[in-house]
């Protein structure tokens, strides 16, 4: 419940941008001091943990993929199990191009990526999402399943089940030297990717486009009420949301070097589903918090109880699913507005 | 004979073997307050998904200002100027109030499919939604979170968002149902200062309000027109007392 004390209007019929509740909205975009921590955290990494940016990349990696579920699933309310389908189809075409020696240069492989998965989105989101729930849940499901055994299959160009491996990828504008060799360039180059997709997804969000996707998850029949083409926004949301998860995928692709069909698998889908329930989604910063929470996690449990160090993971589910609904961050929220009212009364 | 606004020709619709509406021929003019009245199950919500496009009809046909809209889809009749409300609240219970405005008049004007710069930008779609709910009282509550609202609030914002549409024609599916009839009056109030071009159809059981806002009843009885006239008449036909008033009262 919120505390907030909200002043009531003046009677007055001009001057309604002045009213709180305006003001509140054109300016909800406005950058906070605190979206500045995620990066200056990631230019500290850098420099203090240089031995392990390689974990950095990974992380970096896997907040992207977590970034593009939320835009279908927190914003837009696309219940998907099957995202992976995205990833998995960006990583096997940087993984195709780079093995068979088509192209290697990074940035645009990256482009292709996102292309081949946007197609992949948009052909299967015109079908699935005709469908709600369950059927949507299932549907998503299916469409990765039916990549994964294509993938497995098509033994001739994508390895089958032992992948691609040695991918060789081309220096970084013809310069910098691209391989897990280099995880200088490569922290770096997937940061600066990071960057520019994250922009892109905040600006999209707080668009009247993202604006009515929100709609559209909190009630659909209004929505179509309303008179907006919500199939097409829908199809249109899902289509970007692949091009992202494509570019996730080339991304680890290229810092791997290598593509297997893990790329596609259930696992990789539910642990990005789960990622985004321990940070929070539909909160856009929901995939940093809950992407580092998990590597974390999983880093540290491993370590200390390595044969089943999942058991923790699933403890720390069971907490979040019963008092955190809305993740680490909507927990935070709460607690935060606890105490600033706990000091507004005392 | 004032202009007509919504026409429909031997209007029917089956659910299987259940005929929910019989050959309705029905006529709503510009700047009606016309109200749609008959027990529970008479087709009246049936009806109002017929005209807003929310279902297809199984025969007959609808007409807009002397077009034939049957074909229409609903988001075309939106465009087209038919808005319409839910008997149950279909907000968006998570934004707040200005924002479930902002969502209606932003589709209208438009402004909704743009990707590539903030809501904020666009102060004519706030200020617009603003000033619609300071007509509709509603402004000292915009910054709250309509699930936080009391029921006849969020009744108000059900209207509201309908208006940001600008319609032509209001479809209005009991826009006092479960409000305490304590607080019905706001709901009257507001009704009563719709703009006076827009075609009201108000569906409702609150006979005190129907009878207070309406020009012109109808009564439909088993997915059929069982009469029409004005209160009045309508309140003195002897029939419609014995099929529907007398089951109701008149509170």
């Amino acid at each position: 419940m919120s505390t907030k004390a909200v002043p009531t209007a003046p009677a007055t019929s001009v001057g309604h941008a002045n009213h709180p509740a305006a003001r509140d909205l054109i300016a909800r975009h406005h950058l906070r001091w605190w979206e500045a921590l995620p990066w200056l955290a990631a230019g500290a990494f850098y420099f203090v943990f240089h031995d392990y940016l390689g974990f950095g990349t990974s992380l970096m990696i896997t907040i992207l993929f977590a970034l593009s579920l939320d835009l279908a699933l927190g914003y837009a309310g696309i219940i998907t199990l099957g995202h992976a389908a995205f990833f998995g189809a960006g990583a096997y075409t940087v993984g195709l191009l780079a093995f068979h020696n088509i192209w290697t240069e990074p940035i645009t492989s990256l482009m292709l990526a996102a292309l081949a998965a946007a197609a992949v989105g948009f052909v299967s989101g015109l079908v699935l999402l005709r469908t709600q729930g369950l059927t949507l849940l299932m549907l998503t499901l299916c469409t990765m399943a039916l990549l994964q055994e294509s993938a497995n299959m098509a033994h001739d160009y994508t390895g089958g089940f032992d992948g691609l491996p040695s991918l060789d990828i081309a220096p970084v504008f013809g310069v910098f030297e691209f391989n897990p060799l280099y995880p200088d360039t490569q922290y770096l180059y997937t940061l600066a990717i990071l960057f520019a997709c994250f922009v892109f997804i905040r600006t999209l969000i707080y668009s009247p486009f993202g604006q009515s996707l929100t709609g559209i998850r909190e009630n659909l029949l209004r929505m179509h009420a309303i008179g907006a083409p919500v199939r097409r926004r829908l199809v249109v949301c899902y289509t970007i949301s692949a091009a992202l998860a494509g570019i996730a995928g080339g991304l680890w692709a290229q810092t791997n070097a290598y593509v297997n069909l893990s790329a596609l698998d259930l696992d990789r889908a539910a642990t990005v589903l789960i990622i985004l329930i321990l940070g929070g989604y539909g909160r856009l910063y929901g995939a940093f918090v809950g992407a580092a929470a998990y590597m974390a996690l999983e880093h540290f449990l491993a370590r200390i109880y390595p044969t089943a160090w999942q058991l923790g993971l699933g403890l720390l589910l069971v907490v979040v699913a019963l008092y955190a609904q809305n993740g680490i961050l909507g927990l935070s929220e709460v607690l935060w507005r606890r105490y600033r009212a706990r000091r507004a009364t005392s | 004979m004032t202009e007509l606004r919504l026409e429909t020709r031997a209007l029917s619709r089956r659910f299987g073997a259940l005929v929910a509406l019989q050959e309705v021929d029905f006529k709503l003019a510009a700047g009606a307050r016309h109200a749609l009245i008959g027990p529970n199950g008479a087709g009246k919500t049936t009806f109002i998904n017929l005209l807003s496009g929310a279902l297809p009809p199984s025969r007959g046909h609808v007409l807009l200002k002397g077009e034939d809209i049957t074909e229409k889809k609903q988001a075309e009749r939106v465009k087209l100027g038919i808005a319409r409300t839910f008997q149950i609240n279909r907000l968006f219970r998570g934004l707040s109030v200005l924002e479930n405005v902002c969502m209606s008049v932003a589709e209208r004007v438009g402004a909704a499919p743009t990707m590539f710069y903030p809501v904020g930008r666009r102060t004519d779609v706030i200020e617009e939604s603003m000033h619609l709910l300071d007509t509709l009282k509603l402004a000292a509550n915009a910054a709250h979170r309509v699930s936080e609202l009391p029921y006849g609030r969020q009744r108000l914002v059900e209207i509201a968002i309908a208006i940001g549409l600008n319609p032509d024609v209001l479809l209005l599916d009991e826009p006092a149902a479960g409000v305490a009839s304590a607080e019905s009056h706001i709901i009257l109030d507001a009704i009563e200062r719709l703009p006076e071009h827009i075609a009201v159809l108000i569906i409702e059981h609150d006979m005190d309000l129907v009878f207070r806002f309406a020009k012109r009843v109808t009564v439909m009885v088993g997915g059929a027109l069982f009469a029409e006239g004005t209160p009045r008449e309508i309140e003195a036909n002897p029939q419609v007392r014995a099929v529907y008033l007398g089951q109701a009262g008149r509170g």
